[in-house]
């Protein structure tokens, strides 16, 4: 599977918006048929790096390509793409019937019943006007677009804002049975880590714009280790290893650190240290330099 | 269900371990696909499908082809020896650590045992 040939390959991209630099030298290629999660602060470049992936942004420099095509207005591309974004809009008039009517024009996947069935599921009352729809079932549109769509490549960027757990919890559960039975490229772009972590077989973190991971979960996970136990056994322990994180009370400290070896382990646990494992999302705030609070909260 | 300590793959080969060691899963009886236990566990397919592939690789489950995967004959026999293996390393050791932080005596442990083996 690593050697297939990549849906999205993004080489040396750039984009500046005046002096900000939005993504600064972005290389990047997905693998098709997994579940990607594009993880990062708010503001750290995931958006515009999906909006230049589908063609809705141009690069002040660098290569994009999307099934080995350039994606600007190129409808072989863009026809096999579907980009559901927290703030799509839609014409004034609009009501969900709508949208759901018009989405077989433009994915020729689209599944009718599974959209039906959705609109169940998180009880979208579709004669409304999308104007008088709340934050969550405005969300919940764009959702089950981007499931019953069944395009090739699908980007969902944050896509439930307003959504409660419960509904959220409703899309993870469909897109993984969807996705299972019908193999298809997912990049899921969230601060919600903790809720996605299993769900994804790949980790791209971004952060100010710079691409600062790219691996497979399994191996990002397994990537960092917590080491606590008293002060001074801990420092002898972590000598001059890269530390994470550090954090302590009265005589205790526990320190964060790249990963272990099963030697290095089992020397920790005879100096009587103990490893607790790093979740991704602890990993990844470690990582950028974040706070806990920045992830994890509702927004 | 699924922790943070080991890796998702090898928990779910534990979890498929455990049913064919408590007999819940018969030899020669079929475990579910890769999809279902990716939708039951609430994880990636992949990741399941890595978890399956470990115990096909130890001769635990075998697969027909178009039908789907089959607990092996003598799985059961196999895993428990397994387990026994690594039950000094996984349970004993760190009891007896334990004890002796605790000042209990390798003697006081042994009748603490056979008390909880008696009562159970």
């Amino acid at each position: 599977m690593t050697h297939a040939t990549p849906v999205v390959e993004v080489n040396g991209l750039t984009k500046r918006f005046g002096n900000v630099v939005a993504l600064d030298d972005v290389t990047l290629s997905v693998q098709p048929g997994a579940i990607t999660g594009l993880l990062g602060r708010n503001g750290a470049g995931k958006t515009t790096l999906m909006q230049t992936i589908t063609g809705q942004d141009f690069a002040t420099s660098g290569d994009v390509r999307v099934f080995g095509e350039h994606p600007v207005e190129n409808a072989r591309v863009l026809s096999r793409v579907s980009f559901i974004k927290e703030s799509q809009k839609y014409p004034d008039e609009f009501r969900p019937k709508h949208v759901f009517r018009c989405a077989p024009w433009f994915y020729e996947n689209w599944d009718a019943e599974f959209a039906d069935r959705l609109i169940d599921d998180f009880q979208l009352p579709v004669n409304r006007r999308i104007k008088k729809l709340s934050r969550g079932q405005l969300s919940a549109v764009g959702v089950i677009v981007g499931l019953a769509a069944r395009t090739p490549l699908t980007f969902f960027d944050e896509p439930y804002l307003g959504l409660d757990a419960v509904a959220r919890q409703i899309f993870y559960d469909r897109l993984l049975a969807d996705y299972a039975e019908h193999p298809r490229t997912v990049i899921l772009s969230t601060h919600l880590i903790d809720e996605v972590a299993n769900l994804l077989e790949h980790v791209v973190v971004i952060d100010k714009g710079r691409i600062i991971m790219d691996e497979s979960a399994e191996t990002a996970r397994d990537s960092a280790t917590t080491i606590v136990g008293p002060r001074s056994a801990v420092e002898a322990f972590i000598a001059d290893r890269t530390v994470l994180h550090r954090e302590g009370i009265g005589g205790l400290a526990s320190v964060t650190v790249d990963r272990l070896d099963a030697d290095e382990r089992r020397d920790a646990a005879a100096a009587g240290l103990e490893l607790a494992p790093v979740s991704l999302q602890q990993l990844i705030v470690r990582r950028t330099n974040s706070t806990t609070t920045e992830f994890g909260a509702d927004s | 269900m699924i922790d943070e300590g080991k890796p998702i793959f090898q928990q779910i080969a534990e979890q498929i371990e455990n049913d064919i060691i408590s007999g819940a899963v018969a030899e020669e009886s079929q475990v579910p696909s890769t999809n279902e236990f990716a939708v039951f566990h609430r994880i990636n397919p992949a990741t399941a499908g890595k978890g399956v592939t470990l115990l096909v690789d130890d001769g635990i489950l075998y697969k027909k082809r178009g039908i789907g995967m089959f607990v092996a004959a003598g799985a059961r026999e196999r895993l428990i020896a397994k387990r026994r293996d690594s039950f000094r390393s996984d349970f004993l050791l760190p009891l007896i650590a334990e004890a002796e932080k605790l000042d209990i005596s390798p003697a006081q442990l042994t009748r603490m045992i056979t008390n909880e083996g008696e009562a159970s």
